[in-house]
């Protein structure tokens, strides 16, 4: 059986340099798309369908790509629920956050308010989908994965967890399609009363030592290793101190 | 005991009567005698005693009696109390609670709140299930509402949705504040945004004058824009409470929570590698050190505990750990929640690359080294024993938990 998946894809910027380029969290959602359905993924992407840096997406081996035609500064959301709520796709993949604009990473949410389906947030794998639900590897911080089981059809965000996204190649870049399809434009209204600006290097918070008197501002400054309230077990058994110890990796919840 | 430093006249006579036992035992020890040579010499650190503000005097006059007696200079300071009695408005904040306590980035956002809440507003913690935390006074929780249940624990994110919605009715905060992390708290902001179809501002590492600024796209460019009702935002938003004590009232939701049909099903977390987690953001690491004879039990022993291995400087140097397992200074800086230190005596280098660890454990022989200072627990013992014991200690706690399931 093969399950109807659409990537959602927008361009990114060069962390650097700030040139256009394939976002790297869309082309994970790619890449997982391509797994999973192979050559019957559909790529979507709402914007400018002149832009150079969307022929990279084609180059990871598409043969064609959605473009919902809007201009800069548009409202993507009304197009996108639009769009899915017709398209019968069972998965639709998205990166969890845009390199260019706001970047609020709201928009997989309002798809799936807008749409009525779950969401899952930072998919990792997707094991397995049978009798109208999925099991899937969601990441968590610190490298630690969660098995969800939800339901189809359902949206789901990428980080940076999601495999990596292959190479993209010319040849299939140059052959590849970029259909164009002219919808209704919203403006968003955010841009009337945000304005955006270059960013800022946030300083580094300097640790403060607020102390009466100069002899706590030297024990303070001089302080070699900080607690002293710890509790020492001294005196007992190999078995009182492996429990002790025990007790407190299981109250931690890092021994299950 | 009063700081104050008294005259102790029994202690006056004791010294002027040169017949009386205790004499010699409470006369001030010696500072200068004579040397072998004929030098007199002096003991300078031996002079004076320890005022009441830790400050080191010197009584020339001759009537010395400071110093005699051990006093405690140091009184736990009592912060000045704020309340609010009838609050006008409140400021909402749901912290992340990683591990059940207030996170450095939950402190700074409640530091944001009372920026915002001002004298009249009160700040107002809202905690999913139980928690562990303690000082919800002093990081400035006015007022604590816990929502507990069956339905809040696991991963139930459209069931918190549904009781933030239900504080949002009661309450109707004037601002909600999240923070916007990936442990959680981005992930409930967006949703229950989503689910009010406001307009949050994200990322925001700036409130001042109405108006906030936070990152936008990857990162490139800030966003300024008028002060949102709903702020997601970033790590060190704003400086933490410290100068003043909070009531932490606990507040009740005068409705019950609507249930609601959950479409996710968490089924519960995954065995991961341990080894594959990068050291830097391992939740719970087991490292070892110069103190550690038996490789090959410790390497069972986090077998066993499901720990991420690590290793002291000497450990790596001796050849015992591979480089990239070294923690500290010239190795990796780790931010484990959970780090137990087998026989590492805790080197500055060492103790610097654990600065972000919240709890530590040592194991450990010897009783005064500076990683007993630092941790919060320390089992004073031989490595090998202790490891053996834990080992046994796990397998009889895991089997009992499978023995309850069945």
């Amino acid at each position: 059986m093969t399950t109807n998946v659409i990537s959602l894809v927008s361009i990114g910027a060069h962390p650097t340099s700030g040139r256009p380029r394939r976002a790297d969290q869309d082309a994970r959602a790619v890449e997982l798309g391509l797994q999973l359905a192979g050559d019957n993924l559909q790529v979507l992407h709402a914007g400018d369908v002149a832009e150079p840096a969307l022929r990279a997406y084609l180059g990871m081996g598409l043969e064609q790509l959605h473009v919902l035609e809007q201009p800069a500064g548009a409202d993507a959301l009304p197009a996108l629920t639009a769009y899915l709520r017709d398209a019968g796709a069972q998965v639709v993949l998205t990166g969890s956050q845009a390199e260019t604009g706001e970047g609020s990473g709201m928009l997989p949410f309002l798809l799936a308010e807008g749409l009525g389906w779950p969401l899952v947030v930072g998919l990792a794998q997707v094991e397995s989908i049978n009798d109208g639900s999925a099991l899937v590897l969601q990441a968590l911080p610190r490298g630690q994965r969660r098995r969800l089981k939800v339901k189809l059809p359902f949206l789901a965000t990428v980080d940076n967890a999601a495999p990596k996204p292959r190479q993209s190649a010319y040849g299939p870049a140059r052959r590849g399609v970029l259909q164009a399809e002219d919808i209704e434009v919203v403006d968003d209204e955010l841009l009337a009363v945000a304005t955006l600006q270059p960013a800022k290097p946030r300083p580094k918070r300097l640790k403060v030592i607020k102390a009466k008197s100069g002899a706590d501002r030297m024990k303070a400054a001089t302080a070699k290793a900080s607690g002293g309230g710890g509790q020492v077990l001294k005196g007992v058994t190999a078995q009182a101190g492996a429990e002790a110890i025990l007790k407190l990796l299981i109250e931690e919840g890092v021994v299950r | 005991m009063s700081d104050i430093i008294r005259r102790d006249p029994r202690a006056e006579w004791i010294a002027r009567n040169r017949l009386h036992p205790l004499h010699a035992a409470m006369q001030p020890a010696q500072h200068s005698w004579m040397g072998p040579n004929g030098i007199i010499r002096k003991n300078l650190h031996g002079i004076g005693f320890i005022g009441p503000n830790g400050i080191k005097r010197i009584d020339r006059s001759g009537a010395q009696q400071g110093g005699a007696v051990k006093r405690s200079a140091t009184v736990e300071v009592q912060l000045p109390l704020h309340q609010v009695p009838a609050p006008a408005f409140y400021i909402s904040v749901v912290p992340d609670m990683v591990g059940g306590r207030l996170s450095s980035h939950d402190r700074d956002l409640l530091g944001l709140a009372h920026q915002l809440a001002g004298e009249d507003g009160a700040v107002l913690a809202v905690v999913f299930g139980e928690h562990k935390e303690s000082a919800f006074a002093t990081a400035g929780v006015d007022r604590l509402l816990v929502l507990e249940g069956e339905a809040f624990s696991g991963y139930a994110p459209e069931q918190r949705v549904q009781g933030l919605r239900a504080v949002d009715n009661q309450f109707n905060p004037r601002h909600w504040l999240l923070p916007d992390s990936r442990s959680g708290g981005g992930e409930l902001g967006r949703r229950f945004t989503a689910a009010l179809g406001e307009r949050p501002a994200t990322r925001v590492w700036q409130v001042k004058d109405q108006e906030c600024i936070g990152r936008a796209g990857a990162g490139l460019q800030d966003l300024a824009r008028p002060l949102a009702r709903l702020i997601l935002a970033a790590a060190e938003c704003a400086e933490p409470v410290s100068e003043t004590r909070h009531e932490a009232l606990p507040v009740e939701l005068s409705t019950t929570v609507a249930r609601s049909l959950s479409r996710i099903e968490d089924l519960g977390a995954v065995a991961v590698d341990p080894a594959a987690i990068p050291m830097a953001e391992a939740e719970f690491i087991f490292s070892g050190g110069n103190g550690v004879k038996d490789w090959a039990l410790f390497h069972e022993t986090a077998a066993a505990l499901g720990a991420t291995e690590g290793a002291s400087r000497v450990a790596v140097d001796d050849g015992f750990m591979a480089r990239d397992r070294q923690v500290g200074a010239s190795g990796t800086w780790v931010t484990a929640r959970v780090y137990v230190a087998v026989g590492i005596s805790g080197a500055i280098q060492h103790l610097q690359g654990i600065g972000a660890c919240d709890k530590v454990v040592a194991i450990n022989l010897d009783p005064g080294c500076d990683m007993i200072k630092r941790a919060d627990l320390s089992v004073i013992g031989e490595s090998a024993e202790i490891l053996q014991a834990l080992i046994a200690a796990v397998e009889a706690y895991r089997n009992d938990a499978k023995r309850d399931a069945a």
